[in-house]
């Protein structure tokens, strides 16, 4: 196996690129460029650091440093998830729920990979426990944080039709029905369309980046294959868990509705 | 009967008896609080107080088996399907209900959309009664009504309230409070009643 070994100053002419998008929009007063330029610097030294920090990672093949590489993965997650949502939920809620829902999917589907399929030796070993987390964990955090905005964004519009159900003596999960399921498809929708659409709209990074690096094409869509069926998975369980529990939160233990416990984003 | 006692939700603070087969208008100013008061009788809201129906604590049973006894409807009744039968767990059985209120019988199958305010009004009190609940609390339940369709509900709530059904009905009609009432209530801006006889 060999790829094209890359130096630094490789990226210089491909980095124009980004300049490029710079001055259209400097042009045609996009007014775009600072926010381009703030992302580009952060992208550019987010991946150097996750660079030499998994570079560490695998020299040391520690539990306790991958778990806590881990932990700080889904810890970012959740605050992406906060940071996408209109109406949050109150308190510790608000990253809590994301959080632990996002390390029991993409945490029970990683070890499943881990210790059924792909058994690396030792089974932790960040080279193989790390960059599948983060592919899961970026899927899921999708369905999740769509999950829960269209939860609460229709719990407020849909309030007469749920109060009415309660009022008749429905139970809290009677009356939310209809609400679960619209933000459990929303959640869904994303990895459907990435299935639907792989292989014939879009090569995968993760793919791509293995044929480039040598692996053999077909050897590339067995691991792209079982990436996509764990990320099914992990955004299954992940969208189910944080829709039914922002739904407990959001009504309480004599079935009410409790739009009192959403706040709303500046 | 119903007893209410130091029920307390925001600035409402109220005690009040209804017995079987009793109608009770509540009277007010827009936004003193009667559909808040509505709404924490039937435990739709946080509130404080104890509420019992024939002597039984509403706390003693589950919030949905405690608004089947006592089930609040709301002025603008919600949908939570397209359709209109799909609310009904038996539409044939609340269709001589659906007639008498003025709808027609065809009406099942319709979207909920293509049914003006005051005939989605009716609808939904025929489908609070279809529940048979031993206290209706009712919020303005004819405030989008003609004076044909207002004389229909009132004639069929009488008919309730005649075997044995309460009622409590938020009204800003005076003469309709008087018509439907044995007793008036009026709340006040501090969140009390006044009672008064029609």
């Amino acid at each position: 196996m060999s790829y094209i070994h890359l130096a630094y100053g490789d990226l210089v002419l491909p980095a124009l690129l980004v300049v490029m998008d710079g001055a259209l929009s400097l042009a045609l007063r996009l007014k775009l460029e600072k926010q381009l330029a703030i992302a580009t610097v952060r992208m550019v030294l987010q991946l150097i650091l996750v660079g030499y920090v998994l570079t560490f990672l695998f020299a040391v093949v520690s539990p306790l440093w991958t778990a806590l590489a881990a932990v700080a993965m889904v810890l970012f997650a959740s605050r992406e998830i906060v940071a996408r949502q209109k109406r949050r939920l109150p308190g510790i809620w608000s990253y809590g729920l994301g959080a632990g829902c996002m390390l029991l999917a993409a945490g029970t589907v990683t070890m499943f990979a881990l210790l059924t399929e792909l058994r690396p030796d030792p089974w932790y070993h960040p080279r193989y426990a790390l960059p599948l987390l983060g592919m899961i964990l970026g899927n899921t955090m999708t369905g999740i944080s769509l999950g829960l905005d269209v939860l609460t964004n229709s719990l407020v519009r849909e309030r007469a039709a749920v109060e009415a159900c309660l009022a008749l003596g429905g139970t809290r999960y009677q009356a939310l029905l209809p609400v679960l399921r619209d933000a459990l498809r929303s959640g869904f929708t994303p990895i459907m369309n990435s299935m639907a659409a792989i292989g014939l709209v879009s090569l995968p990074g993760m793919m791509t980046g293995q044929i480039l690096a040598g692996v053999e094409p077909i050897d590339a869509v067995k691991y792209q294959l079982l990436i996509m069926f764990l990320i099914a998975g992990g955004t299954g369980l992940g969208t189910l868990a944080a829709v039914t529990g922002g739904a407990r939160l959001l009504t309480d233990h004599r079935h009410r509705l409790r739009l009192d416990r959403i706040l709303t984003a500046e | 009967m119903l007893t209410v006692r130091a029920l307390k939700r925001l600035h409402i603070s109220v005690s009040f008896d209804l017995q079987d087969g009793e109608c009770v208008a509540l009277q007010g100013p827009s936004g003193v609080g009667k559909t808040q008061l509505l709404r924490s009788i039937a435990d739709l809201d946080p509130n404080e107080g104890m509420v019992k129906l024939d002597g039984t604590l509403r706390e003693a049973m589950p919030a949905p088996a405690w608004r089947k006894r006592v089930t609040y409807l709301a002025a603008e009744p919600g949908w939570w399907s397209d359709i209109v039968q799909d609310h009904f767990s038996g539409w044939d059985d609340a269709l001589p209900l659906v007639t008498r209120l003025g709808l027609p019988r065809s009406c099942g199958p319709w979207p909920i959309q293509r049914l003006s305010t005051g005939e989605r009004q009716r609808l939904g009190l025929v489908r609070a009664l279809m529940l048979r609940s031993r206290v209706l609390l009712l919020d303005e339940p004819t405030s989008a009504l003609d004076s044909a369709s207002t004389a229909a509900v009132e004639s069929l709530i009488a008919e309730r309230i005649s075997n044995g059904t309460s009622v409590v009905w938020s009204t800003h009609d005076n003469a309709q409070a008087r018509r439907v009432g044995s007793r008036v209530f009026v709340m006040n801006a501090d969140g009390g009643i006044e009672e008064n006889r029609p």
